[in-house]
């Protein structure tokens, strides 16, 4: 696990001993989560933390809560019960909103490829990239040098150098989400939590992609990746946790979720 | 290195626009300075004055085409913003006439003595001086922008929700105006106005000096809008327009976005409004009323939403059909063939007309590729 620098954590909770280690260690840490449509939970006292640096799948069936999962840690959907901190337990992020948690580091690609279509490509990426967001001063905003190499290195990285002048409307299903990973590099978070990358791609597209993520997780970025293609999750090599009706079914080494009888019976036997 | 191909500040259609605005605003004086009254190319002081309106007309299609076009808060208040700017100017215009009002009161306006008020109201000191009653034409409908944005894009109102409230703000001070009491003059509004700085309101010289203003402040108006829609945070506002959720997601607080951009567009309608008034000669509560508002959509989606040429063009086109149907027998009629063509253009012309024709440019250069304003196209109307 690589080793990045967090910020040593104040806190001054109290609960148990073994609790307040994996808190203040952990980058995200969810307890007992909850949240309810109508009714229906969407998730079910869902528990996990992310280490700093760590990268995880996660796997489970349609409705298990995924995509719900993301929207509670990034501030979309407000849980209805449980805690969701951030950075070794420093920051609720319950307490936030989605600019201020997007502020503090965590950034997120949609399950639907989301990109600006009436921007070039190139302009989704100075949109993205982390800098002045307030409204005013960016009235006069001048692009850095240092602003437009980076730029040049998420186009080699993302692969969509002959493409910066097209508008981001104009690409195709693969590369939206390639532009949107982009994206999120270009705001350099500390966690990314991407939400089906693979989705739409050919299997060489997804190899790339695999490859991408691991590259961006070796540079000390922490990411979670929710996704059902199996191979891309083995290509990743990483921690699978494996969701079910809105908590945590199986967690461990692709290996030993994959042989989890309950894990077959409602995920992978299907 | 990038290479990094921006629109220019100005694009071939702005320039033709202003090189366009800019003989007008020479050649209109010049011809009813200097052609023989009776010869055909003689311009009437009446038709500079209307002329004159429907600039003023333009650069509040231009603010509304800001926000619409641009961020996609579809305004159906706009006329509240221009008709505040129009009231400041007018309560200037009324401080003028001093003793040469029918009741000869030196400081009450007619209306005040009529109504046997003793004094003057409070919001009516300084409106005596023209920097005061200038700064107004901003503040005013700026201010209520704020306050309104404010309390709208923090509650995350939008789309049609947002056009209601809109509305119901201009509907709401409509009302007050009409009151008596209020202090503007009632259902009369202000009117019977004299001298402007100074000037002869109903001299040529002075008609023609507000021609040729009303053309200034549009091209300013016109390059102001441009240079923020080109600008980091003109690329934030259309990326709000399109994807709210995810310019939230990558930090941006797009209701502060929202909110400078509802303001400036409000100051350029007050401007608007404070032009308008002293060629028209009156302002009166009407200017509030909804249907208004609603007439400046049809200008814009007419001209071509999210392209600020069009929606000057826009404004100018339709009004100038307004003056020619309203004048004949076809007046009765009139608000139909508006209703009818909005139905036409949304549904054969959807991007307007200047939006159709980028459209067909595109087309025929998409050899070269060059997005020349990759900015300047909407989505149809949401
Ligand atoms: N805003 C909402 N209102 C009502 N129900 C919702 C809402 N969002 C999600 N749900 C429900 O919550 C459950 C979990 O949905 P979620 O999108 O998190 O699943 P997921 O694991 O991402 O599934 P998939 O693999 O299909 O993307 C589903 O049954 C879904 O219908
Ligand atoms: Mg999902």
């Amino acid at each position: 696990m690589t080793d990045i620098a967090i910020p040593e954590p104040t806190t001054a909770a109290e609960p148990a001993p073994a609790a307040k280690k994996e808190l203040t260690e952990a980058l995200l840490y969810l307890d007992a989560v909850t949240v309810t449509f109508d009714g229906f939970r969407a998730l079910n006292a869902l528990s996990f933390t992310v280490d700093p640096g760590e990268m995880r799948a996660v796997i489970g069936p349609n409705g298990a809560g995924k995509t719900t999962m993301m929207d509670v840690i990034t501030g979309k959907t407000r849980p209805d019960r449980g805690d969701v901190f951030f950075n070794g337990g420093t920051t609720d992020l319950t307490k936030l909103d989605e600019t201020q948690i997007a502020t503090l580091g965590i950034g997120r690609k949609f399950q639907k490829p989301t990109v600006f279509e009436n921007h070039t490509v190139l302009d989704n990426l100075r949109l993205a990239l982390k800098g002045q967001r307030r409204a005013l001063p960016n009235i006069f905003h001048r692009e850095s040098a240092a602003a437009r190499e980076r730029i040049d290195e998420i186009f080699e990285t993302i692969r969509l150098t002959e493409h910066r002048d097209r508008l981001g409307g104009a690409l195709s299903h693969g590369q939206k989400q390639w532009l949107e990973i982009g994206m999120l590099l270009a705001q350099d978070p500390k966690l990314l939590l991407v939400d089906e990358p693979v989705a739409g791609m050919t299997d060489a597209e997804t190899a790339q992609t695999a490859e991408l993520l691991r590259e961006i997780n070796a540079n000390g970025h922490s990411v979670v990746v929710v996704e059902h293609d199996m191979t891309f999750v083995r290509d990743l090599g990483v921690r699978v946790m494996c969701l079910h009706e809105g908590s945590v079914l199986a967690e461990g080494t692709l290996d030993q979720v994959s042989a989890n009888e309950r894990v077959i019976e409602v995920y992978l036997g299907r | 290195m990038s290479m990094t191909r921006q629109p220019a500040l100005l694009g071939t259609s702005g320039l033709i626009f202003l090189a366009v605005l800019f003989v007008a605003a020479v050649l209109v004086p010049v011809l009813n300075l200097y052609a023989a009254p009776d010869s055909a190319v003689h311009v009437p002081t009446y038709v500079v004055s209307l002329l004159g309106k429907y600039l003023t007309y333009a650069l509040l299609a231009l603010s509304v085409d800001l926000i619409w076009g641009y961020v996609g808060i579809l305004s159906l208040g706009q006329g509240a913003f221009f008709a505040l700017g129009g009231y400041a100017m007018g309560m200037y215009l009324m401080r003028q006439i001093g003793t040469r009002g029918v009741y000869g009161d030196p400081v009450l306006p007619d209306f005040m003595v009529f109504l046997n008020w003793k004094e003057l109201p409070w919001f009516w000191y300084g409106f005596d001086m023209f920097p005061f009653a200038a700064l107004m034409v901003l503040l005013a409908p700026g201010l209520l922008a704020l306050v309104f944005g404010w309390f709208a894009f923090r509650s995350r109102v939008t789309g049609v929700y947002l056009s209601i409230i809109t509305q119901a703000m201009t509907f709401a001070l409509l009302l007050a105006f009409f009151r008596n009491d209020m202090g503007f003059g009632g259902n009369n509004g202000l009117t019977d106005f004299k001298d402007i700085l100074g000037f002869n309101i109903q001299a040529d010289g002075t008609r023609l000096t507000l021609f040729v203003l009303s053309a200034l402040a549009l091209g300013l108006g016109y390059i102001l809008c441009r240079f923020l829609v080109r600008s980091h945070f003109g690329k934030v506002l259309v990326a709000v327009r399109d994807a709210e959720t995810r310019v939230r997601f990558t930090g941006y607080r797009a209701e502060n976005y929202k909110l400078v951009a509802f303001v400036v567009s409000a100051m350029l309608a007050g401007i608007a409004g404070a032009l308008y008034v002293p060629q028209v000669g009156i302002i009166n509560p009407s200017e509030f009323s909804p249907a208004n508002s609603i007439e400046i959509i049809v200008w814009v989606a007419v001209g071509g939403r999210g392209t600020l040429v069009g929606a000057a063009l826009g404004a100018v086109l339709v009004n100038y059909a307004k003056t020619y149907f309203t004048s004949g027998m076809l007046a009765p009629y009139w608000l139909f063939m508006l209703g009818g063509l909005f139905v036409a253009v949304t549904l054969f012309l959807p991007k307007g007309i200047v939006g159709t024709y980028y459209d067909w440019r595109e087309k025929r250069r998409q050899h070269d590729d060059i997005p020349d304003e990759p900015l300047a196209t909407p989505r149809p109307a949401e």
